[in-house]
């Protein structure tokens, strides 16, 4: 069968082009690794400034917050701008705090307001009990890195997979080859149904082996079973091997290969999960609906987050199966262009 | 028996014409050339008799079949001007490939594969990768890749084109076999001495056929080939 003999060629090809089979699975999983470091956020803790002598010290550093003592403000003042502090509390004669924030960093100004409240809070005879907690999903001990790792997962699938795709097929017109090929009686499609079979079987490996490795190795929040995952990933890395395919159609060598990036796989960003869609315009959100990323994302936390099954996630698999069936048929009809039969 | 057909072909690519007019006849069992500088739109013809490409008007028949037809193409063997190999692979892979993709397998891919490797005198680098041959040496993998499926018609665009005037003969002494055998083949060429091998020649100028006839037709009258195209050449443009 033709196909076959095409899927072969990619197989061979590939073996030979051991940089880029390595790209396509050691990159992602070197920007994972990378991420969970960077992600893995190790609480902060504040250095504050307070006045000598203050009785506001104790109940401080029993809040996780490192207090420099400091005989006048104006001392404080100029601590804060060599940033050797992160903030400065004193208590007024009225009774109320008084504090001054060194203010650059969003995350050290959070942490200093919420040890003085807390040190606060201590001092005083608890008014009210504190609320029991339960999470539905999650757990308190969730980081960053659980929340966006599920999207990031999807994410680099897809971007290393469109790439590489878009160029192989993209070569295969710059070198001649497609001509030659539309000299064979191969038909159009079988040339599409070729590639993406062909590649199909190392995005197998490479979604596996990467969902794998977020999971064990990178230790990456994980409350469903790993099949689901990894046939999402799959999924993913399917549309994006179609779209790459699809578009390398309207780019005349790398590097207009390499500008559909910010066109095309940067705006899926924005849309597919690692941002809140709930706080844009509904317009902005609107065009999530067209983008696979969102489908691929929503897909895989749902799963790694909120512990769904196949069944919790079918209508997002079914649409990025019909991405991919859209971007085959459109791509056939695009290699019309080399060839009308 | 004609084996190729061309009825009044036109070529345009949006408003830039390519072929105007073209009608000619190429019989079986010939070598037929076309003889033309490069612009003159002679790849162009190829591709359309080919397959790859359909005429904006006019017909072209290959074998009383209209073109282009999936059932022809398997009966076409056609090499390219640029060299359309898969350059990470072995020799043997391409000829594999391209094997199978005309519906050869088993023991008959096996006999083809080895039997165009010692036609194009490759046999001794089977399993070097492509990325590693010369560039005659990737010129003789492409017609041996043209040859895999013993097609009826043979169409080659440019074929010896760095190819060193030893090996050059023995594959003019192939073609002649092979035409001996029923094949039809068809060569472009702008080397006035490789016209001279073929049965018959088309002259193309400017996306025109200026003359056709044999070689010895041609030159009726003029030294050489060049003198006979320079004299059709010009005759076209005063008309």
């Amino acid at each position: 069968m033709r196909i076959r003999a095409l899927v072969i060629r990619i197989i061979r090809q590939f073996a030979r082009d051991k940089r880029t089979l390595a790209m396509m699975i050691a990159a992602p999983m070197l920007i994972l690794s990378l991420m969970s470091f960077v992600f893995s956020d190790n609480d902060l803790v504040p250095v504050i400034g307070i006045n000598e002598g203050s009785a506001f010290e104790k109940s401080l550093s029993s809040q996780d917050a490192e207090t420099v003592e400091f005989s006048s403000k104006k001392e404080a003042v100029a601590a804060a701008e060599k940033q050797e502090i992160d903030g400065y509390v004193t208590r007024l004669e009225d009774g109320r705090l008084e504090v001054m924030l060194e203010g650059s960093d969003p995350k050290a100004n959070g942490a200093v307001l919420a040890a003085i409240q807390k040190a606060a809070a201590a001092e005083m005879p608890a008014k009210q009990p504190e609320p029991a907690v339960t999470m539905l999903h999650g757990d308190k001990d969730m980081e960053m890195f659980d929340s966006i790792g599920p999207f990031l997962i999807g994410f680099f699938i897809f971007f290393f997979v469109f790439l590489i795709a878009g160029v192989s097929f993209l070569r295969e017109r710059t070198n001649g080859t497609l001509e030659r090929l539309l000299a064979t009686p191969l038909k159009r499609w079988e040339i599409v149904a070729g590639y993406v079979l062909g590649f199909g079987i190392f995005t197998v490996l490479q979604s596996a082996i990467i969902v794998w490795y977020a999971i064990e190795v990178l230790d990456i929040m994980m409350a469903g079973s790993i099949i689901p995952v990894i046939v999402t990933a799959l999924m993913l890395a399917v549309t994006a091997l179609t779209l790459g395919t699809l578009l390398s159609a309207f780019a005349k060598n790398e590097l207009q290969m390499i500008q559909f990036i910010p066109i095309v796989i940067v705006p899926q960003v924005f849309f597919s999960g690692l941002f809140s869609l709930e706080t844009m315009a509904p317009w902005v959100q609107k065009l999530g609906v067209a983008m696979p990323l969102t489908y691929g994302g929503t897909a895989i936390r749902e799963v790694m987050i909120r512990g769904g099954g196949i069944a919790d996630i079918a209508s997002e698999l079914l649409v990025l199966l019909a991405f991919s069936v859209l971007f085959m048929i459109l791509n056939t009809f695009a290699l019309k262009k080399h060839r009308k039969l | 028996m004609n084996a190729i057909e061309i009825r009044h072909v036109k070529k345009a690519f949006g408003k830039t014409e390519i072929l105007t007019d073209i009608d000619m006849i190429v019989q079986k069992q010939t070598i037929f050339g076309l003889l033309g500088p490069s612009g003159a739109g002679k790849t162009t013809l190829v591709k359309m008799i080919a397959g790859i490409q359909n005429p904006t008007a006019g017909s072209i028949i290959v074998n009383q079949t209209m073109m282009p037809s999936f059932a022809m193409m398997e009966k076409i063997g056609y090499m390219a001007q640029s060299d359309a190999l898969y350059s990470e692979l072995s020799a043997l892979e391409n000829l594999d490939f391209f094997a199978s993709l005309y519906g050869l397998k088993g023991k008959k891919k096996k006999e083809r594969i080895h039997a165009v490797l010692e036609i194009v005198n490759l046999a001794d680098h089977a399993k070097k990768t492509v990325s590693s041959y010369s560039g005659g040496m990737k010129r003789r993998l492409s017609l041996a890749a043209a040859l895999l499926h013993e097609p009826e018609i043979l169409i080659l665009d440019e074929p010896t084109v760095g190819i060193d005037p030893v090996l050059r003969a023995s594959i003019w002494r192939e073609l002649r076999c092979l035409r001996q055998n029923g094949t039809t083949i068809l060569v472009t060429t702008h080397v006035m001495d490789e016209a001279e091998k073929c049965d018959q020649l088309a002259m193309m100028r400017e996306g025109r056929l200026i003359s056709t006839g044999t070689p010895e037709d041609l030159k009726d009258g003029s030294k050489t080939l060049e003198e006979a195209f320079l004299y059709f050449g010009g005759a076209s443009n005063e008309n």
